[in-house]
């Protein structure tokens, strides 16, 4: 049924496409939660300040309560149920788990998104808010648990996981580096 | 039965207890497959959003609710006229009835952000939108928030966690004092700021209302939430898989609870109430301010004559609460005279209660602020303070410690931090424009064990299945509990199943008081120890036990029982803009066997950021003139994030609980306690200027 308020959408999520009739209001975290099956994001405080609810789109990092699910149209969505890979877990996941990077596990799922974006972003070359050296020069800050810190402070964690979570993406960066080599 | 506990080791299989194991829902909490309270889909749910009362003060005069009822997909509104009416004695057997479970039942508003209605509709967007058009009239009232020692209401605080201390002639030995601190010490209002809201899904299924719920305590939810709405307890089932923490905030039965099972009798329909962030500020409880006079008194060699501890705390008029600043001061250090007085203002406020470390939190950052302030005045290190007046019995209560290890903490984490040869005289380190200094603080925290119940049978196959209404708030919980049992059983790790997060399952303590894994553990110990012995007369399988701890709890002989912890900070400060940076925090730890290294020192960890964050940065602020909570989310209700928090070394000492069948204190929260006062010593070390009030804002610290 689509009327003034409700649309008729599709939406990409982990590489399977979801025809979903919605309320024009609907964050994307809500189609997400309510249309599509994935309860996996999270609903932490629905104003973009706990970043729970952080998933991938297009590959880059967003919250997704701040986000309209009709504006997500197009776009590959990627939710912490997409980040294993062929049901192995991702090396950060397997890192948050032996590092015990988490405790009651709600923001966890934006966590391993926000880790996944963050890894990408530093191997892409960006530059955070503590990275010393911003020259063209310098296009591979070291990614150091200051920088961790730094990039992935847009995700509270109310247990208090934080030197876990910069151990469990510190590791990851590793296993990356040694793949890559 | 055995009235005495024996210790219970692993019987022929490798010990499960003591092993650094990783979560057991650990996979699915990184695959996003943990179910909490939000997550379970229901057939033809509704959502309920809740209204707020916006004054602080008065009583409705009226509710028009046309334009909610008009609005596209709404279902219904209750509000005071319409609610089912609520059993007016339920509430807790330590501070009796509690007005906040009373919600909807009259006109009377109490505090600003009180429940007056909720709205029901078919999606979350329309309840919502339903919401915001219903019109509610309040005659406003003058409010009373303004706390303060010498409120006019101010009487003595509930004495149900014990009498007030009166060891000694306190005024006398101040008097014969050499060296006397007499200080005021404030902690603002702090909320605990679970990461999920509080979440719940209520339903009928014939005459049982079932309910998955995001809270602490499935059994005591259960229990209350039939006592509340005048059920049998067999009628009502609590349950949830996982929750997103708690800190106190889900010990009891929720706004959400009661909200959703008025919505689901009344509609005949699945409710859902999930409470958006504000609404969890505003209608869950907060940790009360506190106004704290502490007064030592020392010999000359630092050896303390005189012990006094005043506290003040807010409540609301609707319901009691105990925020025991002064435990601490009867237990942790010796003094000829202790002296301790706890007392409430009644003010026009959202009930208070249990935050992480309730009492000990502020309790501690008052005394042991105080005690560093003795150190400096007597010249003399602030350990070594701690290390002459070590009680050899309980300070106040005369009755022998079970197993003191504060000494031990004190030495190995000033080892560890590296505190030897620290100059203790202030402003003596700058590096570049910031300003460097070190503290220290320390704590006992009260250890027991609540009784419970569990059930184990032993399956035709030849594993066990264990069932108790345990809950695992990420504390690690199950990971423990089934490391217990294979232990207790003497079997190995696969052959444990074991099932929690279920009222049905019968009575057992909550995930709280640091107490969930000494008094869970402790009936499966005891249903292990049953069951083996039902099983060697070999009966026909499966052969169930159900054994429950009362008596042996209660036939424990009266003594000292804690843990303890030492906890050593290095700040930086900026004193040209205030700002305050932890570079280090250590802690050394007591807290009886540990059942899982990993997560005990991830629970430890996690519950110092928490002190970090008392220290610098958590305050609720409430707008005098409206009486209103104006810092109702996260961008201004702020707490640690991960870029605020250093590395974090925080470990354990051997410690054994002798009173425990298995050994075991509770670590849930002494984590949270005695940082605040380190950072505060450390920040005075670092600039010379104490901080006598939370948090050490910019503005406190900042040097013209």
């Amino acid at each position: 049924m689509t009327d003034a308020t409700r649309g008729a959408i599709s939406l990409q999520v982990n590489g399977a496409e979801h025809r979903i009739d919605v309320d024009n209001r609907r964050t994307l975290l809500d189609a997400l939660r309510e249309d599509t099956g994935h309860t996996g994001p999270k609903k932490g405080c629905d104003f973009g300040q706990c970043g729970a609810c952080t998933i991938l789109v297009d590959g880059r990092r967003v919250v997704s309560c701040l986000t309209l699910a009709v504006a997500a149209q197009g776009s590959e969505i990627t939710t912490v149920e997409g980040l294993a890979e062929k049901d192995e877990l991702r090396p950060v996941q397997e890192a948050f788990v032996r590092l015990d990077g988490l405790q009651c596990g709600f923001c966890t799922p934006g966590q391993l998104c926000s880790a996944v974006g963050v890894l990408a972003e530093h191997a892409a070359g960006w530059p955070s808010a503590v990275t010393a050296d911003v020259s063209p020069d310098c296009p591979h800050p070291p990614l150091d648990a200051d920088e961790v810190r730094e990039r992935m402070s847009g995700n509270l964690c109310r247990c208090g996981a934080y030197p876990s979570i910069v151990r469990a993406v510190l590791d990851a960066a590793d296993e990356r580096a040694e793949v890559a080599r | 039965m055995t009235t005495h506990p024996q210790v219970i080791d692993g019987l022929g299989a490798t010990p499960s207890i003591g092993s650094p194991r990783t979560r057991v829902e650990g996979e699915d909490k990184v695959s996003g497959k943990a179910r909490y309270a939000g997550d379970v889909q229901v057939e033809r749910l509704a959502h309920g959003a809740v209204v707020t009362a916006t004054v602080a003060r008065g009583r409705i005069s009226g509710i028009d609710d046309r334009a909610t009822l008009a609005s596209p997909g709404v279902i219904g509104v209750i509000d005071h006229r319409n609610a089912l009416r609520l059993n007016k004695e339920t509430g807790s057997p330590f501070f009796g009835p509690d007005g906040q479970l009373q919600l909807l039942q009259d006109d009377r508003v109490s505090h600003g952000g009180q429940p007056v209605a909720l709205v029901v509709a078919e999606t979350p967007e329309q309840a919502r939108a339903g919401a915001e058009l219903l019109r509610v009239s309040c005659v406003e009232e003058p409010h009373d928030i303004a706390f303060g020692p010498n409120h006019q209401a101010v009487r003595p605080a509930l004495t149900a966690f014990g009498p007030d201390a009166d060891k000694g002639d306190l005024e006398a030995e101040l008097a014969a004092s050499a060296v006397v601190v007499d200080e005021r010490y404030m902690t603002p209002a702090q909320h605990a700021c679970a990461m999920e809201p509080h979440t719940a899904t209520v339903w009928q299924e014939g005459v049982v209302l079932r309910a998955i719920d995001s809270n602490q305590a499935p059994y005591g939810v259960a229990a209350t939430l039939a006592t509340l709405f005048g059920k049998p307890l067999p009628e009502v089932r609590v349950q949830c898989e996982q929750v997103g923490g708690g800190f106190g905030s889900k010990t009891g039965v929720g706004p959400q609870l009661i909200l959703a099972t008025m919505a689901a009798v009344l509609l005949d329909r699945p409710v859902r109430v999930a409470l958006t962030r504000e609404e969890v500020f505003l209608t869950t409880s907060a940790r009360p301010r506190t106004d704290q006079r502490v007064r030592l008194g020392a010999d000359a060699g630092g050896r303390l004559r005189a012990i006094g501890h005043e506290a003040t705390f807010e409540i609301s008029g609707k319901a009691e609460f105990i925020e025991n600043c002064v435990e601490i001061a009867k237990t942790l250090y010796a003094a000829d005279a202790i002296r301790t007085r706890l007392s409430v203002v009644p003010l026009d406020i959202l009930p208070v209660a249990s935050v992480r470390a309730p009492g000990t939190a502020p309790g501690s950052f008052a005394l042991e602020s105080a005690m560093d302030e003795l150190a400096e005045r007597l010249e003399m290190d602030p350990l070594e303070l701690r290390r002459r007046n070590e009680p050899e019995t309980g300070p106040v209560s005369g009755l022998p410690f079970t197993s003191r290890r504060f000494q031990l903490c004190l030495t190995e984490g000033a080892r560890r931090f590296g505190w030897a040869g620290r100059d203790h005289r202030p402003r003596r380190t700058r590096q570049g424009r910031l300003l460097v200094g070190t503290g220290m603080a320390g704590t006992s925290f009260l250890t027991t064990a609540f009784p419970s119940s569990a059930t184990i049978t032993a399956e035709p196959d030849g594993t066990f299945t264990v069932a108790i209404a345990a809950i695992d708030i990420g504390t690690g919980a199950r990971t423990a509990l089934r490391a217990i049992a294979a232990d207790a059983l003497g079997v190995g790790w696969d052959s444990v199943h074991l099932k929690i997060g279920d009222s049905a399952i019968g009575p057992a303590w909550q995930s709280g008081g640091s107490l969930g894994t000494t008094s869970w553990g402790w009936a499966i110990v005891a249903a292990a120890r049953d069951l083996l012995a039902r099983l060697e007369s070999g009966p026909a399988l499966p052969v169930s036990v159900t054994s429950d701890t009362t008596e042996e709890i209660m036939s424990r002989p009266h003594r000292e029982r804690h843990s303890y912890s030492a906890v050593f900070a290095e700040v930086t400060v900026d004193p040209a803009t205030g700002e305050v940076r932890v570079r280090r925090l250590v802690g050394r730890f007591a807290v009886g066997r540990v059942v899982n290294p990993l997560m005990v020192r991830s629970q430890l960890t996690g519950g110092m950021v928490m002190g970090l964050s008392i220290a610098l940065q958590e305050e609720i602020v409430h707008d005098e003139a409206s009486g209103r909570h104006v810092n109702a989310d996260f961008a201004d209700y702020h707490f640690a994030a991960n870029a605020d928090v250093p590395f974090i070394d925080a470990d354990f000492v051997d410690d054994h609980e002798p009173d425990d069948p298995l050994g075991l204190k509770g670590p849930g929260e002494i984590g949270t306690v005695a940082v605040a006062a380190a950072i505060a010593n450390a920040v005075w070390h670092a600039t010379g200027k104490r901080q006598r009030e939370l948090p050490i804002r910019l503005d406190r610290v900042i040097e013209d």
